[in-house]
């Protein structure tokens, strides 16, 4: 291969000497998307930019979302790394950058930034440094069968609180449909229940004190109540039967489908489930309905907190400045309307929220403006060796091998052994 | 057996034999100084160093980005004994290696004492047994996935046909780990049994037809003659049977990548899920010492208790 590649270059540049043509710069470009029809966007977004960039070719590759998560520190430190990384931002975004294996980009950005949601920026600056630039932001809640619910005679929009919530699952199941559907294999998914109950219990205090050792930690008061309240929902059996052997992409296949009423989602999964469902069309716009997640009693979170994610693009270390001119563009007020149209993201640039054509992503979009406290996934905040086992332990709530206790003990013991 | 006769040439060193001796030294030398270096420079540069830089690795609390530098000591082998996981991967490791033994090995030997016979269809059920052996892992775990999948596989349907609702073998921890045996046995099974085929082939025939002269019958004649004949191939199956057991997981991966709750992790599924996937790089190296340990130890025993003569 190598030898080959030498006499590709060889060859390369003896063509380049010898017709003086343009330097051609390659822009690699690492995604981990897998709806085709939001991909074959980016293809455009890709090719337009070529188009107005004489010279510059954007190349694109395809991981699937676990299989990148366990490649990536092994990809990072190659040498043919991709210039434009997927991230989630977080805990995983700190190692990176501490590992020296990001580019700084704060110049190369410069004001553009100011175009782009604060919150959602701030999410990719470290120490004052900007190493990547927000296209997405998203909200974690229950996307709903309107459907499903009326033949069960649930109101969604009355769901309100967490005794709501668990009668509606009581109610849907006498009616003999299937509540929720969760992708248990994948974990993650799980890991939802338990954090946005914490996130609704204790509100941001509660978050930064665990990290910082306080109330006993992640073993502390607000972390056991959380995984209380999520048996509460466990023993109802809610979930699809073989829960625990389904990928994401299947149960929202599944939701999608119509054979279950909910599924605890993040917000873009609306469009998702559609491309996974058999027909390719899942759950039609106006029966999609969208349940923020409900308050248990005694919470001391707002209502309006929000759990989701941030999704951005990275830089590498050592890439060309036109990587991060591409994800300039990829950011630009054009491709974030063109996508918000279609409803796959909330955009970052501000003012494209106003092309989200469906009333359930605007829905959204204003929630996540309203919110005051946007907690990242637990998984990608605290970082791969904690947060791996936050999804453990929640799937293992779920799946009735760990008390409540024992799950919050394993996510203390994994935040104190920080390896 | 080479380094044996050697060592004898070297040590009976009277002067009759000194000339020869000379010689036989000088063209050992001479192949030692050929044929060493390669093989030592490959050995050393793919198996020695890397075991000691995963020796090395184990003592620090490392996350793979650039140099390890926060030195733990044994903390990390601490952990692994720590955590429930592991224990859970050692004994599915242990239940492999004795269902490969009891089920698996039997099965083989069976089918291959029918199939070295010459009949019609021989041959092809002989392909036919040995076909699961030349898929790939992945592609094994991915169909086996769809078979054992509750909703829509071929199980279900199955028990959908006597009106039952089929059990989602592979979301369960009681029998996640039930489900990944059954695919190591019919993968496998059919790579010893052609163990077992070559050997009965390569067999004397003539003592056989001895014995039936002499009045043995056919259950004599298999338990006494032949069984005994295939001793070596047996001793050698059984050591790739653990082996190969020891080393299983590229089928846990796309059936259950381990779990639910660690249920059907193996010890190599085991350091990719708790190692490297969660960037614990003195961690998974600390597991991948121990399964060293455990393979060389098992590796030499075996060698010197059971394949001595061979």
């Amino acid at each position: 291969m190598r030898i080959v590649r030498t006499l590709a270059l060889a060859a390369a540049g003896f063509i380049m000497a010898a017709g003086a043509a343009a330097a051609q710069t390659t822009v690699r470009w690492l995604h981990i998307e897998q709806n085709p029809a939001q991909v074959k966007i980016w293809e455009e977004v890709a090719r337009n930019f070529e188009a107005k960039n004489p010279g510059v070719k954007v190349e694109m590759q395809f991981l699937e979302n676990e299989a990148y998560k366990a490649k990536l520190p092994t990809i990072l430190q190659s040498k043919d790394r991709p210039h434009i990384l997927y991230s989630w931002a977080g805990g995983v975004l700190k190692t990176q950058v501490e590992a020296g294996v990001l580019e700084d980009i704060t110049a190369g950005v410069g004001d553009y930034k100011n175009k782009l949601s604060a919150a959602a920026v701030e999410a990719f600056t470290v120490d004052g440094k900007l190493y990547g630039l927000p296209y997405n932001v998203s909200q974690v809640g229950f996307m709903y069968n309107k459907d499903l619910f009326a033949k069960a005679g649930v109101d969604g929009t009355k769901i309100k609180t967490w005794d709501d919530l668990l009668d509606a699952v009581k109610k849907l199941k006498a009616a003999g449909i299937t509540p929720i559907a969760v992708g248990g294999q994948d974990k993650w998914p799980l890991h939802f229940y338990w954090t946005h109950l914490a996130v609704r219990l204790g509100g941001k205090p509660a978050f930064e004190a665990a990290l910082k050792g306080q109330n006993g930690g992640f073993e502390g008061e607000t972390f056991q109540k959380s995984g209380e309240l999520m048996k509460q929902l466990v023993d109802l059996e809610p979930f699809q039967s073989g829960f625990l052997g389904f990928k994401n992409q299947q149960a929202l296949g599944f939701f999608g489908d119509g054979k279950a009423a909910m599924n605890l989602a993040i917000s873009h999964h609306s469009a998702t489930q559609r491309a996974l469902a058999a027909d390719k069309k899942g759950v039609p716009e106006d029966k999609l309905g969208w349940i923020d997640f409900p308050m248990p009693a005694g919470a001391k979170g707002q209502p309006t907190d929000t759990l989701g994610g941030v999704n951005g693009w990275l830089v590498t270390k050592g890439s060309p400045k036109e990587a991060v001119e591409f994800v300039k563009f990829f950011v630009s007020d054009d491709v974030q309307r063109a996508l918000a149209q279609q409803n796959f993201i909330i955009p970052t640039y501000k003012g494209a929220e106003a092309a989200l054509s469906a009333a359930f992503m605007q829905n959204v979009a204003k929630n996540i403006a309203a919110s005051n406290y946007h907690q990242n996934f637990y998984d990608q905040d605290l970082g791969p060796s904690v947060g791996r086992v936050v999804n453990d332990a929640t799937a293992e709530i779920a799946g009735g091998s760990m008390t409540p206790k024992q799950a919050a003990k394993a996510i203390q013991d994994a935040f104190k052994q920080g390896n | 057996m080479t380094e044996r006769s050697g060592a004898i040439v070297m040590r009976s060193g009277r002067p009759v034999a000194a000339a020869y001796r000379k010689k036989a030294i000088d063209g050992r030398l001479t192949a030692l100084l050929l044929f060493l270096p390669p093989a030592l420079l490959l050995f050393t540069l793919f198996v020695v160093l890397p075991i000691g830089e995963a020796a090395w690795y184990s003592g620090f609390n490392w996350n793979g980005f650039g140099k390890p530098t926060k030195w733990i000591g044994l903390d990390n082998y601490r952990f692994v004994f720590d955590t429930r996981g592991f224990g859970t991967a050692f004994r599915n490791n242990l239940l492999i290696i004795a269902v490969s033994l009891t089920i698996q090995l039997p099965l083989a030997l069976t089918l291959a004492l029918i199939l070295a016979e010459k009949f019609r269809g021989s041959v092809a059920l002989r392909m036919l047994f040995f076909l699961p052996y030349v898929l790939a892992e992945v592609a094994t775990g991915l169909i086996f996935s769809f078979i054992y999948d509750g909703n829509y596989g071929l199980l279900a349907s199955i028990y959908r046909a006597f009106g039952a609702e089929a059990p989602h073998l592979l979301a369960s921890t009681q029998t996640s780990m039930l489900a990944i045996l059954i695919v190591v046995v019919w993968k496998y099974f059919g790579f010893h049994m052609m163990l077992f085929i070559a050997a009965l082939q390569g067999m004397d025939k003539n003592l056989i037809e001895a014995a039936r002269i002499d009045g043995a019958s056919r259950w004599q004649v298999l338990r006494h003659i032949v069984v005994p004949l295939l001793y070596p191939t047996i001793r050698l199956s059984i050591f790739f049977a653990v082996v190969g057991s020891l080393q299983l997981f590229d089928l846990v991966m796309p059936l259950t990548r381990g779990g639910p709750a660690d249920s059907s992790n193996t010890m190599v599924s085991f350091l990719y899920n708790h190692g490297i996937s969660r960037m614990r790089v003195g961690f998974g190296s600390a597991i991948g010492v121990i399964l060293f340990v455990i393979c060389v130890t098992f590796a030499i025993t075996y060698k010197r208790w059971f394949m001595r003569n061979e």
